[in-house]
């Protein structure tokens, strides 16, 4: 395929997409505005953007999401601290690896959504139970990306370093951390990302306030639209949290 | 050869002649990490049981043997060998489900160039989105029963299979394609012939990832249902500080999970082997 003819498709997809999007909203216009959906179910775009204005403008939000942001930034300190430490005193050590490397990617390999039930009975409905979850989920792939980033380090480099007489401090900081930054960074961005899910995720389940008990409570007062103003905003605020921290790992990857 | 060896040999040396005198047990446990892995895991079992027989509230968590010995008293609770079997199905048709409609939009949108540069970042955004924040709309517009925990199920288990399958197809090198091309294949015999085998370790590789979206989007969608199915019953026995039931029961959803992970994965390491060969 030639430059110009590829150049051609490019626009088209663009225009395809923007005939894709728009068909949808269209769609979900006339179904609202002419062929009778009951708002009950799905409320017309217009009022969902005024709603939309309406919950930006007057301040709603601040509380549920200052719940939610809290409760994610305590449970990823949580997980990112405790699984960096762990994950590192593992590495330090085949052996150890080839005892708990297994063990954790077992853990993992379980929908860890089943302990939400449990921690509601240890920590109750408030931030403590999705903290706890939130930490749980995201500790494990802290944790492996750890393992694997500072355990399988080519052992060529350690030895090198070593024979030029590299003390312990020097190995880590100029050998050891340069090599499994990227992969430990990726490890945390995907922990992150977890924990977002599994907080918004928990407080749809059981919870007494943040962004998705809001959504829970409106849903359950049939207050359609204004349920779809906040998805819209939570479902915002998540592609902000994880464009940030996607920006923040691609940084510290140079 | 180990690195840092004096210190490693050293520590080697020492641990052989000590276990020498204790009859090599230490050497056996250095020689086989699984066996270090049973004890840790053990331990952890042993810790448990401790706290929950001696320092932890009994209305908050109960010992791991009460709560083996309860799996049949969970079982024989009115209701949940119905919500388990229900939710079992509704694990299986939507990974069905899943798979089937993933693979499908999957080629529809990998096999041509137009439609992956066109629809790959529509489909890519909907994965990035955190889909929990529309399951109460699931329940609304399915109700209760197993078809908002399909449809939920469906929802997650979607979007890896098709990112995989798109990568698998794109992935083929061209030049297979090409010669294929000028050896006088048709349409359908490339893709018989060259596509298709080329896809199959990614079709299992995304199958993986599948199900682990379906057992996510399932077991929530099931969780938030109070008044019916398995989150009736987590609801139910964590009101009446009843732990022994609630982790009986979670024992069992976690065994479930545990064993069609594993079938999915076996099937991974099996069909995706012939690549690597």
């Amino acid at each position: 395929m030639g430059e110009r003819g590829s150049r051609r498709d490019r626009i088209l997809s663009r225009l395809v997409q923007a005939a894709f999007l728009i068909g949808l909203l269209a769609l979900w216009y006339l179904a609202t505005a002419r062929w009778g959906v009951s708002h009950l179910l799905l409320p017309n775009p217009v009022r969902v953007y005024d709603e939309l204005k309406d919950v930006l403008a007057s301040g709603e939000f601040v509380p549920d999401l200052r719940v939610t942001l809290s409760e994610l930034a305590i449970a990823f300190l949580i997980s990112s601290v405790g699984g960096v430490t762990l994950g590192y005193l593992i590495s330090r050590s085949q052996y150890l690896i080839r005892v708990f490397e297994p063990l954790l990617a077992g853990v993992y390999s379980i929908p860890i959504i089943l302990f939400l039930p449990l921690y509601v009975l240890f920590f109750g409905l408030g931030p403590a139970s999705k903290i706890a979850l939130g930490t749980t989920i995201s500790f494990f792939p802290i944790v492996l990306n750890t393992i694997a980033g500072f355990g399988y380090v080519e052992r060529i480099y350690l030895v090198a370093a070593r024979a030029m007489g590299a003390s312990d401090f020097q190995l880590f900081r100029w050998v050891l951390l340069p090599a499994a930054l990227p992969v430990i960074l990726t490890g945390l961005r995907m922990g992150f990302t977890v924990a977002l899910l599994s907080i918004l995720g928990s407080e749809t389940i059981a919870s007494l306030a943040g962004l998705g008990h809001k959504i829970v409570h409106l849903a359950e007062a049939m207050e359609t639209a204004r349920m779809f103003a906040y998805i819209a905003f939570a479902v915002a605020i998540a592609a902000l949290l994880n464009f940030t921290v996607t920006l923040l790992e691609a940084r510290g990857r140079r | 050869m180990m690195p840092a060896s004096d210190a490693v040999g050293a520590r080697d040396v020492a641990a052989r002649t000590a276990s020498r005198r204790r009859g090599g047990f230490a050497r056996t446990v250095r020689r086989h990490p699984g066996i270090a892995r049973l004890g840790a895991v053990a331990a952890l079992f042993l810790l448990w049981e401790i706290a929950a027989r001696y320092w932890v509230d009994p209305m908050f968590l109960s010992p791991p043997s009460r709560v083996i010995g309860s799996i049949q008293s969970v079982f024989a609770t009115r209701g949940v060998p119905a919500a388990l079997q229900v939710t079992f199905w509704e694990l299986a048709v939507a990974f069905a489900m899943s798979v089937a409609i993933g693979l499908l939009v999957g080629l529809a949108v990998g096999l041509s160039r137009f439609s992956r540069h066109t629809f790959m970042p529509i489909i890519l955004l909907l994965y990035g989105t955190p889909q929990v924040t529309i399951l109460p709309l699931f329940i609304l517009y399915f109700g209760i029963g197993p078809a908002s925990k399909i449809a939920f199920g469906v929802s997650h288990g979607i979007f890896p299979i098709i990112v995989t399958i798109v990568a698998g197809v794109q992935n083929i090198k061209p030049i297979l394609l090409v010669s294929a091309r000028s050896m006088g294949a048709n349409r359908w015999q490339i893709f018989r012939w060259v596509i298709f085998p080329h896809m199959i370790p990614s079709f299992f590789a995304g199958m993986r990832l599948g199900m682990t979206g379906v057992l996510l989007g399932v077991l929530l969608a099931e969780l938030y249902v109070s008044t019916a199915g398995i989150g009736y019953f987590t609801t139910l026995f964590t009101q009446n500080f009843d732990p022994t039931k609630l982790l009986g029961l979670i024992s069992v959803l976690a065994a479930m999970a545990i064993v069609l992970n594993e079938i999915v994965r076996r099937a991974e390491v099996h069909f995706g082997r012939w690549r690597a060969e």
